[in-house]
């Protein structure tokens, strides 16, 4: 990262506030694609209010692990627990798990034929059975959160990258989730837009939010991650405190990854 | 790369060019024609060869069927004798009413007008722009209108189910149309007036369907009383025929395509492997077989699978062939447009907590049906033109009544005339279905 990032290195991280209560459990998690192995035996706990940067290289199995959390993959093997609802394949507790959890993807996955507003009030009209006005009034709020309250009356289309993921992040925020999922958000942006999004990110952050984050903004692990996770060959190489992660890794090849990613 | 340090003096100030016009050389009239027709030798003479095979065909046209042409005869031998190269329209002005009615008894036609007459006012609310409620106009189009037209078309004795569908599809035509009168004079919904008038204004908004069902009743109730009594002549569907029977058939079978064929897509790409495989087993089956087998399987072999005491109707086993055929051939069509559509929207719609019905009615049905559009309507100007196969298993749709005309002893012979006249009919339906598929894809465009 150069020194002109949005989120710069200097900055200190911001404070957290975790409680004891563990919102999500991995349990010797195990996942095949056909022959592949693409989860070895993964365990991990998250807390209400953790923040977690998962990083690796492509094909470490890092967006699957977070996928898994509300199962737009499932599992073969072992448990995994959010908030206390049990991942088993039933699909009430899967209903029940997706409106409490919320996902930004990479390619925004806005829908088209939809305006900005309707893309926001869609779920809580559909899902929560919330009434229109009441609808439409919290996506305003969101989408002010977001910065973008003027272009709700247009089409994804008619917006930038920046823009479209910022409102995808509105319309997840309109769910109001208790935990929230990024999958490299900023991955297809351009270079001057991933500022305005991880802007937004910091600040939620900020609230207070459960975050899961995959992504290879290190400046932003840094300031905003409670521990950093290194994974490659879907397994959990390395996890730690961002401060320890960057500066003093145990695993040589997170020492590797790093020196790679950190070099220019 | 210039350096960007602020502290620098001599920072050089970036400004964006202005945009400066095309260059004029190739715009106005004649521009055009330089560009497109007279663009060089070889071009030019391309240009008056094209416009003289153009001319030779209309002219020979014109002399065929304007100015040779005999309006008035009382046979075909009357009009060869008056113009032995001209065509000889009389005979299509002496049977129009055939050929546009079949042998639907004349004093009963009134009927078949009015039914159309309903379906356009009935189907014309989908067209006024910012009208509420749309959506339930289009419901109750095709689920309740085809009882009030089979009823118009058919006659007969009312059975107490008919009796209820033919009242409240009225009653809904008439409430649809209240509606509308009331939203464009007033900007205020058929509901909201009701619950205004009835005081319900201020109660729960579930509370405020109780005033909107019960004059509905009221209107049903007056209906009712009204028409309890009439009743319309039964014509038999053998005598149903010419356009009208066309427009019938292509007419339920474009209705029950799409949904059938949404049926047996979603079944396509279910995971259930009954559903999958009886779904694949059915489009397969019936996209193998030429509309004219399904035609004469439906009309053969459907007595043999229901019990015998069951009386069958040609007319309606032909439809039911043609409207499975046709469901087949949609369902790989709406498969494409679902296929079309990115998995990531199908992956939104199920992180967000919607269910499987709920994410294909409101996010991928819509988009895929938008992608779909011109095929969709190109299989319905196909499904028209299909129609016509019927005249082979003896319904005498238009085409039948077309062949008809010249086997009459009096206009025997007169087989050109009539074949141009159905070409010139079928033409505009298909070529205003597919000028109002170009305008629907033009309003329902949003940049992807």
């Amino acid at each position: 990262m150069s020194d002109e990032s949005p989120v710069a290195a200097a900055e200190e991280h911001i404070a957290s506030a975790i409680s004891d209560e563990i919102v999500i459990t991995f349990d010797d998690v195990n996942k095949w694609y056909g022959e592949f192995h693409v989860l070895k035996d993964i365990n991990l706990a998250v807390r209400k209010g953790e923040r977690i940067v998962v990083c690796g290289p492509s094909g470490s199995g890092k967006s699957t692990l977070i996928r898994c959390i509300n199962r737009l993959e499932p599992h073969q093997d072992g448990h995994i627990a959010v908030n206390g609802v049990n991942l088993d394949g039933s699909v009430k507790n899967i209903d029940a798990i997706r409106s409490d959890v919320g996902m930004v993807f990479q390619s925004f996955n806005l829908f088209p034929h939809l305006t900005v507003q309707e893309n926001c009030t869609l779920a809580p009209m559909w899902v929560k059975k919330m009434p229109k006005a009441e609808a439409d009034a919290i996506a305003d709020k969101y989408l002010a959160r977001v910065k973008i309250p003027e272009q709700a009356q247009k089409y994804p289309g008619q917006l930038s990258g920046g823009q479209q993921q910022r409102v995808a992040i509105a319309r997840s925020l309109c769910m109001n989730p208790s935990i929230m999922l990024f999958d490299e958000p900023t991955s297809a942006l351009d270079p001057e837009m991933i500022s305005e999004v991880l802007d937004v990110m910091v600040e939620l952050a900020e609230s207070g939010m459960t975050m899961l984050v995959v992504t290879h903004e290190m400046a932003f692990a840094k300031k905003v991650a409670d521990r950093v996770i290194f994974m490659d060959f879907g397994e959990i190489v390395e996890e730690n405190a961002p401060g320890e992660f960057f500066d003093n890794a145990k695993v040589d090849r997170t020492q590797l990854f790093l020196s790679q990613i950190l070099a220019h | 790369m210039a350096s960007v340090d602020s502290s620098s003096a001599d920072v050089i100030v970036f400004s964006p060019k202005a945009s400066k016009p095309p260059p004029a050389t190739t715009v106005g009239v004649l521009g055009w024609f330089r560009e497109n027709l007279f663009y060089s030798w070889f071009s030019t003479a391309l240009t008056f060869a094209s416009a003289y095979l153009i001319y030779i065909t209309l002219a020979g046209l014109y002399q065929w069927g304007i100015a040779d042409a005999v309006w008035d005869a009382e046979s075909r031998r009357q009009c060869l004798d008056t113009s032995p190269h001209g065509a000889c329209w009389a005979g299509i002005v002496t049977w129009f009413n055939a050929i546009i009615y079949g042998r639907f008894p004349d004093a009963e036609q009134w009927r078949i007008n009015l039914g159309f007459i309903i379906l356009f006012l009935w189907m014309a609310p989908l067209w006024f722009p910012r009208l509420k409620g749309k959506v339930g106009v289009g419901i109750t189009l095709v689920l309740v209108y085809p009882f009030l037209a089979a009823y118009l078309f058919a006659g007969g004795e009312r059975g107490w189910f008919m009796q209820f569908m033919v009242i409240f599809a009225i009653t809904t035509f008439i409430n649809t149309w209240l509606h509308i009168a009331l939203s464009l004079i007033t900007g205020r919904t058929l509901k909201e007036w009701i619950v205004g008038l009835t005081g319900f204004a201020d109660k729960h908004e579930r509370l405020h369907k109780y005033p909107n069902l019960g004059f509905t009743a009221i209107i049903f109730a007056i209906v009712f009383f009204i028409l309890n009594d009439w009743s319309l002549l039964a014509v038999n569907t053998n005598l149903w025929g010419g356009l009208f029977l066309t427009l019938v058939i292509a007419g339920v079978a474009i209705v029950t395509a799409l949904p059938g064929g949404i049926v047996l897509a979603l079944g396509r790409r279910s995971h259930m492997p009954v559903v999958r495989i009886s779904s694949i087993a059915f489009i397969e089956l019936f996209r193998s077989v030429p509309l004219i087998t399904v035609l004469f399987m439906a009309v053969t072999m459907m007595p043999l699978f229901l019990p015998p005491d069951v009386q069958l109707n040609k007319l309606v086993q032909v439809i039911i062939g043609v409207c499975l055929f046709a469901a087949a051939y949609m369902a790989e069509v709406v498969r494409g447009g679902l296929q079309a559509v990115p998995n990531g929207q199908y992956e939104a719609a199920k992180a967000m907590g919607l269910t499987y019905w709920k994410s294909m009615n409101l996010i991928i049905l819509p988009q895929a049906l938008k992608l779909m559009i011109p095929n969709i309507v190109g299989n319905f100007i196909g499904l028209l033109k299909d129609t016509t196969l019927v005249s082979i298993i003896g319904l005498y749709d238009m085409l039948g009544m077309l062949k008809a005309t010249g086997q009459n002893p009096i206009w025997i012979g007169l087989h050109t005339e009539p074949l141009m006249f159905g070409a010139m009919v079928y033409f505009i339906l298909c070529f205003a279905m597919s000028q109002y598929s170009q305008s629907l894809e033009r309003k329902l465009k949003t940049t992807l």
